[in-house]
């Protein structure tokens, strides 16, 4: 394979493993940035996988899947905060009985639910909805064939499939049955007609969907030929699901909340210095749970993105270590927005790499070697270790994490 | 910052006794209302988890089979509890110590048995314990934060072993990544051998020696704790670094001194699983039981006698939960890792949310405290 053509599919594959890292990661910003530790990513992801993929089977919505999933990751965020702010508990602790008791949870509430040793339903997106029509739009020979599948009056044919090959097999009467249905477009009225026939079909699609998929962006069929940028633009920037687009979204927010809105402000003194904003007659209390809630928010949809767009069920103990991961990104970064962003997508990379390796021989410089593939995974995990030991950079936490507020009386 | 099973006004036998069987109680009623909302019966559930756990010799065999890993994790996080050190990388290190024994019996098994145990011993001791020493040491001299770099070392020790299996240490001609089984000599007694050497037959069950060491290390860490030197300036430096500096004790050299005891400890979890009942190298062997150890020592509240019972319990909620599956399918063992994760929550987490209360309870009408006030 060309080159190129490999370092753009590699760095698609990047971004779709990065985004629940950024999603889960950013999460542990607002907490950790408020004062409070935050193990507990893992076991709020893996909450939200199990309850986005549970609900999106039972009733056919991605959407209510993620409802559900915020829902879920939000409660047990709430749990922590109960434990660490309200009763003054020890936040790793906190964190790990969260992952714990999610572990269990999903897992037995999975097998008595579904009875598939603790999987979900497979999510399936229905056909293409065409449902709306409008006058004047064009016919295509696709759509004609599918009309009349749906107009057989003995239920013979099934797939468009069936059509092809009665035609290509020279079944005349059944030619002249689609080329009838087929219509070129009325001029002007017609193409404005057709588009907004499309697009409203699609966002039929959109909102019945049972589990994520790609949105293709305007134009990204068609400049997909034009040379570089069309490649980067159809494969890399668009043709991803919705969540992904979020992830990248909540970067810029999160930077623009943080250092820029009054709200940031609070949250970073109170991850500072709490008694300085206690004295300002604000709630140290109150900020650290609208942290937590952030936090909640954003490991649901992180959850929800692993189980109902990434793949399409909940398996038992599905984030595998990414909310650790997550954490080790968010400290990687040094609790910044941009970079967390930057060290997710590393992250992300050296995951996309390895999947792509997979012991295949390396030739550089005249030397042939095979890089482990458990190096590479265990590459993110060594990497924080050694900026945490201070050799490449300190990351300094925020002063006042970890430990409870005590107001004075 | 509060410290786990910190003395408090109450008196000790409540700290003790009364206060984990509250949050014993309160994880088990919070477990029973998940067993409903599966559909099942709670209190038929509890009586078949007993009949599992105690129901005949051979499951009692490995109730305490359990309970010798989870005594071995829980007393490493004990330890590392009485530094004011959260040592969440049992897991890892249990992985690594179980390596080290298992290099030990692969390629020492031309001892003599009466040498390879010790040295087998000592093998799992040395590799927890280094697993465990990088991550003290970065947090003795270099401030990193210590839960953070044991998780990651959770993840590291996991990839290694799976390098490690899958290309150095596989037995050639093999499909699975196991190495090839012990020589008899490398391998530990079962506890149905040992008793019936003194004529007591009992049923076959993966018991084996290493519940004698791990009683052992509980005993011999209540000395180290409390009648040693080492110990006090371990728990001097775990309730305040200053007043330990001010006492001339290192806090950095404690530290150090106290983690790697713990990742010792969780180590000799390869001791029971690869020398006692697998006898051979494999991946996985460890199955949690480095994150069960903290629910153990919070419950046990870091003392040895505490440890040993909490770790009887869990040995009993793994075993009697398996035969529980076999019952009620509904009801797998993933519910046992649910009340494992409520232990740690209401004993834990949530500690200081009925202290309030007992402590009150004790107040009231106490002799002392009624002079107090009246004052």
């Amino acid at each position: 394979m060309e080159i190129f053509t490999l370092v753009v599919l590699l760095l698609d594959a990047t971004l779709r493993v990065a985004t629940p890292l950024i999603l889960a990661a950013l999460g542990g910003l607002f907490s950790e940035r408020a004062g409070v530790v935050d193990i507990g990513l893992e076991g709020k992801m893996l909450g939200a996988a199990f309850a986005a993929a549970a609900t999106a089977s039972v009733t056919g919505s991605a959407w209510l899947g993620l409802c559900m999933g915020i829902g879920v990751s939000m409660t047990l965020a709430m749990i922590h905060a109960f434990a660490c702010v309200t009763h003054r508990g020890d936040h790793v602790v906190s964190g790990v009985a969260i992952n714990i008791l999610v572990a269990g949870l999903t897992v037995t509430l999975g097998i008595a639910w579904f009875e598939r040793g603790g999987q979900t339903p497979d999510l399936y997106n229905p056909d293409p909805y065409t449902g709306i029509e409008l006058p004047g739009t064009a016919v295509t020979t696709e759509d004609a064939i599918r009309m009349v599948v749906d107009a057989d009056p003995d239920d013979r044919l099934r797939t468009p499939r069936q059509v092809e090959q009665a035609i290509a097999g020279g079944d005349v009467e059944m030619a002249a049955q689609v080329e009838a249905l087929t219509r070129e477009p009325t001029p002007v009225i017609g193409w404005i007609l057709g588009g907004v026939q499309d697009f409203a079909n699609g966002f039929v699609d959109f909102v019945r969907e049972e589990r994520f998929t790609g949105i293709t962006l305007p134009l990204a069929d068609t400049v997909a030929h034009v040379p570089v940028i069309g490649l980067i633009y159809s494969e890399l920037i668009s043709g991803h699901n919705i969540l992904v687009y979020f992830a990248l979204l909540a970067v810029p927010i999160t930077a623009w909340v943080v250092y820029r809105s009054r709200f940031g402000l609070r949250l970073r003194a109170v991850g500072e210095n709490p008694a300085a904003v206690d004295t300002a007659g604000i709630s140290v209390t109150w900020m650290r749970y609208k942290a937590l809630m952030i936090t909640g928010f954003l490991c649901g949809i992180a959850g929800t993105y692993l189980s109902t767009a990434h793949n399409a069920s909940f398996v038992r103990d599905m984030t595998a270590g990414k909310g650790f991961l997550a954490l080790a990104a968010l400290i990687f970064a040094k609790w910044r927005p941009i970079p967390v962003l930057l060290a997710c997508l590393l992250f992300g990379f050296l995951e996309a790499i390895e999947a792509r390796l997979q012991g295949t021989p390396i030739n550089l410089l005249g030397l042939t070697f095979t890089i482990p593939v458990q190096f590479i995974q265990a590459l993110p995990y060594i990497l924080t270790v050694v900026l945490l030991a201070g050799f490449i950079g300190k990351a300094i936490a925020p002063k006042a994490i970890g430990t409870p507020y005590v107001k004075e009386r | 910052m509060s410290k786990f099973g910190r003395p408090s006004d109450i008196p000790l036998w409540a700290n003790f006794v009364l206060v984990p069987l509250i949050n014993l109680t309160l994880a088990f009623m919070v477990s029973g209302l998940v067993v409903l909302a599966i559909g099942e019966n709670p209190i038929e559930a509890v009586g078949w988890l007993l009949r599992g756990a105690f129901g005949n010799q051979e499951f009692i065999g490995y109730t305490l089979y359990y309970t010798t890993n989870l005594i071995f994790t829980g007393l490493a996080v004990a330890v590392a509890f009485h530094c004011g050190l959260f040592n969440i990388g049992g897991e890892g290190q249990a992985y690594i110590g179980g390596l080290g024994v298992g290099l030990v019996c692969l390629y020492l098994d031309f001892l003599p048995f009466g040498l390879i145990v010790p040295v087998a011993i000592l093998g799992g001791a040395l590799f927890g314990a280094a697993w465990a020493y990088v991550p003290a040491y970065l947090q003795a001299t270099r401030g990193s934060h210590i839960v953070i770099t044991t998780i990651m070392f959770n993840f590291i020790a996991a990839s290694l072993m799976v390098y490690l299996m899958v290309n150095v240490l596989i037995r050639p001609g093999q499909q699975s990544p196991e190495s090839r089984p012990f020589d008899e000599n490398a391998t530990l007694w079962s506890m149905h051998e040992m008793l019936g050497w003194v004529g007591i037959e009992i049923a076959r069950s993966p018991l084996n020696a290493s519940f004698l060491w791990a009683l052992i290390c509980g005993f011999l860490v209540y000395l180290f704790i409390w009648r040693t030197r080492w110990g006090y300036e371990i728990r001097t430096a775990g309730q305040n670094q200053r007043a330990a500096v001010y006492g001339g004790i290192s806090p950095a050299r404690n530290i150090v001194l106290a983690v790697s005891i713990s990742g010792a400890l969780a180590g000799f979890v390869g001791l029971n699983e690869i020398m006692g009942v697998q006898q051979r190298l494999l991946l996985n062997f460890t199955a949690g039981y480095g994150f069960t150890g903290i629910a153990v020592a919070l419950m046990g509240r870091n003392h040895p006698v505490g440890i040993v019972l909490a770790a009887l319990l869990f040995g009993a909620l793994y075993q009697g939960g398996a035969e529980l599956a076999f019952e009620i399918p509904t009801i797998t063992r993933d519910m046992v890792v649910v009340i494992q994760g409520l232990v740690i929550l209401f004993a834990g987490a949530l500690e200081n949310m009925l202290r309030p209360q007992i402590e009150s309870l004790f107040r009231r009408g106490g002799p002392a405290d009624a002079n107090a006030q009246a004052e």
